[in-house]
C-alpha cells in the first residue's frame, strides 16, 4: 500500500494515573474515511486531540505524509478539526466564520470571498452570510462548522461527534452529507462517534477502541461479520456470546446454552480448550411448530420477553442451559406470547470464533 | 395573583430605596432654599385647602449657569474614566492569569485579589497618605539613596489622587473580566489556533473581543463609584481639584444649600445613567 497519509507510532497519553492512549498504532490513507469507535474513556478523543496539537503524547510519534508533527504547535498542524460544539466564533458572521483560516493565511479579499462562496454554496448554505451563528438552526451550524474547517483544503479533517449535536431525525441525512462532501473535497476524514450505526454507515473503515488500546481495525463489513474479540462483538450490534469447550470431534460443546456448535471451518484451538463464539441476534431463526430440532446449531427454550422495534422484534429467550439469548425477528412475523416454549436453529457460517 | 404576590417584594423594595429617595432628591432639588430645619420650602405647599406650587427651578439653572459646577462636573468624568481605564489596564493581565490558572488556584488567587477589602477603607487611602507625603517612605527611600536632595511632592497631586483611585477600586474590575474570560469556551481559542492563529492572532481575534462585555462591566462599576467618590479626592487630590463628589459636600453641609447639593446629585444621577445604557446596548448584542 501507498505511503499512508497519517501515521501513529506507539502513541501513548496519561491523565494523571489513567492512561487514555496504550501506545496505539494506526494508519489512515490519502481520501479515506476512518470511524474512531469507542465508549467513554476508550480514549478516542484524546487520540483526535493529539493529531491536532492541543495535547502533547507521552511516547511515540504522529506522522504526517511522513513528516513528524509531534512537536508542531495547533497552528503550524496542516490538519483542520470540526469540535462536536462546532466552536463557532459567537462575534462573527457565517462569513466571517468561514473566511477565519483564509485570513490567516493572508490570501487577498477576492481569493477569500471566491472560496467562502464557493464552500458555502457546496452546504447549500448561500445568502446566509450576514448571519450570526446564534440566527442558525442546529442543521445549519453543523454545516457551517464543517465548511469553515475544510475551507484551507487540509489533506486532514479531524471530526469530533459532527454528528452528536443533532436530532435524530437529521442524523441520517447529514451523514449522507458528510459522505458526499467528503467525496468532494477528497480529504481524509478521521471522525469520532460512540454510535456504531453511524461509524458502519459512513466510514471505509473503522477502529474500534477499547481502554486506549486498538481492540479491531478494518472495513465495517468486516468488523460487524468477523469481529476479533468479545469487545468487538458486544460493541457492535450487541452479539450473543456463547462460551465453549472445542470436542474431540471439532464441535464446541456449550454448556451453558445447552447446544453444539459446528463452526463453518475447522476451530482454531485444538479440542478440549475454551473457545468463546459470538452469534449475531439478526442470524437466529425461530423454527416452525413441529420442525426437528437440528442436532447442531439448534437450542431450545423459553421466550421471556418480546420488545417491538417497528422493523422487528427483538425477542429474549432463555434456554435450556441457563443462557438468554437476543434474538431479532423479522417485523412480519407474529412471535409466540412470552412463556412458550421456542426452537432455535442458525447457519454453521453464523458461529463467529473470538480471539479471546 | 400568585406571580403578583411573587413580584410584590422586590417592587415594593425597588419602591422604597431607590425609587422614593430619588424623587425626594428631585423634590428638594426643586425646592428654595430658606431658613430652618430643613433648610428649604417644600415644592408643594398646602394653601386654603388645595395644593399650590411654591418651587423654582433656580437650582437647577444654577447648575447650568455657573460653570463652577460644569468643570467640577467635567474634573470628575475625567478622573472617573481615567481611573477605569487604568483599572481596566492592570486587571486584565490579573484577570486573564487567574482564568488560566489550574482550577484549585483559581479561588485563592481571588481573594487575594479581594485582600484589601478585608481593611477599611479609610486606612487603606490613610496608609497612601504615609508613604506620599514629604516625610513618608517613597521621599525617605529616594533620599536615602541619594536620588533626590529635597523631597519630591508626591501628596495632593493628580498622581496620587488616581493611585488611590485605582488601588481603592481595581477588584471592581478584575471581577467581571475574570468572569468573562472564564465563561469563554475553551474550544473557540482551540478552533482558532486549529485554523492557523498564532498565539497572538487568537487573542487579538477571540479572547479579546469576546470579553469586551466584561471589560465594559468592570469599567462601569469602577467608573460609577469613582465619578461620585469624595473620600479619595480629599485626602490625595490636590486641594484646588474641585470634583463633584466635594462641591456635593460642601453645598451639603458648609452652605446648607440643600436644593443646589440636591439638584447637583440628581444630575450626577443622570450623566452615569448615559454609560449604562450604552452597556446594556453592548451586552444585548451577543
Amino acid at each position: 500500500m501507498a505511503d499512508p497519509l497519517l501515521r501513529l507510532e506507539g502513541v501513548t497519553k496519561h491523565f494523571g494515573p489513567t492512561v487514555a492512549l496504550d501506545g496505539l498504532s494506526l494508519e489512515v490513507q490519502r481520501g479515506e474515511f476512518v470511524a474512531l469507535l469507542g465508549g467513554s474513556g476508550s480514549g478516542k478523543s484524546t487520540l483526535l486531540r493529539l493529531v491536532a496539537g492541543f495535547e502533547a503524547p507521552d511516547a511515540g510519534r504522529i506522522l504526517l505524509e511522513g513528516r513528524d508533527l509531534t512537536g508542531l504547535p495547533p497552528h503550524q498542524r496542516p490538519v483542520s478539526m470540526m469540535f462536536q460544539s462546532y466552536a463557532l466564533f459567537p462575534h462573527l458572521s457565517v462569513f466571517d466564520n468561514v473566511a477565519y483560516g483564509l485570513r490567516r493565511e493572508g490570501l487577498g479579499r477576492a481569493e477569500i470571498g471566491r472560496r467562502v462562496a464557493e464552500a458555502l454554496a457546496m452546504v447549500r448554505l448561500q445568502g446566509m452570510e450576514r448571519r450570526k451563528p446564534h440566527q442558525l438552526s442546529g442543521g445549519q451550524r453543523q454545516r457551517v462548522a464543517l465548511v469553515r474547517s475544510l475551507v484551507k483544503r487540509p489533506p486532514l479533517l479531524l471530526l469530533d461527534e459532527p454528528l452528536g449535536a443533532l436530532d435524530a431525525g437529521l442524523r441520517e441525512r447529514t451523514g449522507f452529507e458528510l459522505r458526499a462532501v467528503q467525496r468532494a473535497t477528497r480529504a481524509a476524514f478521521v471522525m469520532v462517534t460512540h454510535d456504531q450505526a453511524e461509524a458502519l454507515a459512513l466510514a471505509d473503515r473503522v477502529a474500534v477502541l477499547e481502554a486506549g488500546r486498538l481492540a479491531q481495525y478494518g472495513p465495517p463489513q468486516e468488523l460487524y461479520d468477523r469481529p476479533a474479540t468479545r469487545f468487538v462483538a458486544g460493541f457492535l450490534g450487541a452479539a450473543n456470546l456463547l462460551e465453549g469447550r472445542v470436542g474431540p470431534d471439532g464441535a464446541v460443546e456449550c454448556p451453558s446454552a445447552g447446544c453444539s456448535l459446528r463452526l463453518s471451518e475447522p476451530p482454531p484451538r485444538r479440542p478440549g480448550e475454551a473457545l468463546t463464539v459470538a452469534l449475531r441476534p439478526e442470524r437466529i431463526r425461530l423454527l416452525d411448530q413441529g420442525e426437528a430440532l437440528p442436532p447442531a446449531n439448534a437450542a431450545s427454550g423459553v421466550l421471556r420477553d418480546l420488545a417491538y422495534r417497528g422493523e422487528g422484534w427483538v425477542a429474549l429467550v432463555a434456554l435450556s442451559g441457563g443462557q438468554v439469548l437476543r434474538v431479532v425477528l423479522p417485523g412480519v412475523a407474529s412471535p409466540p406470547p412470552p412463556g412458550s416454549p421456542v426452537a432455535l436453529a442458525w447457519a454453521a457460517e453464523a458461529n463467529i470464533p473470538l480471539a479471546d | 395573583m400568585r406571580r403578583l404576590l411573587l413580584l410584590a417584594p422586590p417592587w415594593l423594595w425597588l419602591l422604597l430605596f431607590v425609587a422614593a429617595p430619588v424623587l425626594i432628591l428631585l423634590a428638594i432639588g426643586l425646592a428654595e432654599p430658606a431658613e430652618g430645619v430643613p433648610p428649604f420650602l417644600p415644592p408643594i405647599g398646602w394653601e386654603a385647602g388645595h395644593p399650590v406650587w411654591q418651587g423654582s427651578g433656580a437650582s437647577l439653572a444654577t447648575l447650568t449657569e455657573d460653570d463652577w459646577y460644569a468643570l467640577a462636573f467635567l474634573r470628575s468624568l475625567r478622573v472617573a474614566g481615567m481611573s477605569a481605564g487604568l483599572c481596566l489596564l492592570l486587571a486584565y493581565p490579573m484577570a486573564l492569569g487567574i482564568a488560566r490558572a489550574r482550577p484549585s488556584r483559581r479561588l485563592p488567587l481571588l481573594l487575594l485579589v479581594l485582600l484589601p477589602f478585608w481593611t477599611g477603607f479609610l486606612p487603606r487611602v490613610g496608609a497612601w497618605i504615609g508613604l506620599l507625603r514629604d516625610g513618608g517612605w517613597v521621599n525617605g527611600v529616594l533620599m536615602g539613596l541619594g536620588l533626590v536632595q529635597e523631597p519630591v511632592p508626591l501628596l495632593y497631586s493628580d498622581a496620587a489622587l488616581l493611585i488611590g483611585m485605582v488601588h481603592a477600586y481595581l477588584p471592581f474590575a478584575v471581577l467581571p473580566l475574570t468572569a468573562a474570560l472564564l465563561r469563554l469556551d475553551p474550544a473557540l481559542e482551540e478552533a482558532a489556533a486549529d485554523l492557523g492563529a498564532s498565539p497572538f492572532t487568537v487573542f487579538r481575534t477571540v479572547t479579546f473581543p469576546l470579553s469586551l462585555p466584561g471589560a465594559a462591566a468592570g469599567f462601569l462599576l469602577v467608573f460609577i463609584p469613582a465619578a461620585g467618590e469624595f473620600v479619595i479626592p480629599s485626602l490625595l487630590g490636590p486641594p484646588e481639584a474641585q470634583l463633584v463628589g466635594r462641591v456635593l459636600w460642601d453645598e451639603f453641609f458648609q452652605n446648607r444649600d440643600w436644593p443646589l447639593a440636591s439638584a447637583l446629585a440628581v444630575a450626577l444621577l443622570v450623566a452615569l445613567i448615559l454609560p449604562i445604557r450604552l452597556f446594556q446596548r453592548l451586552e444585548a448584542k451577543p
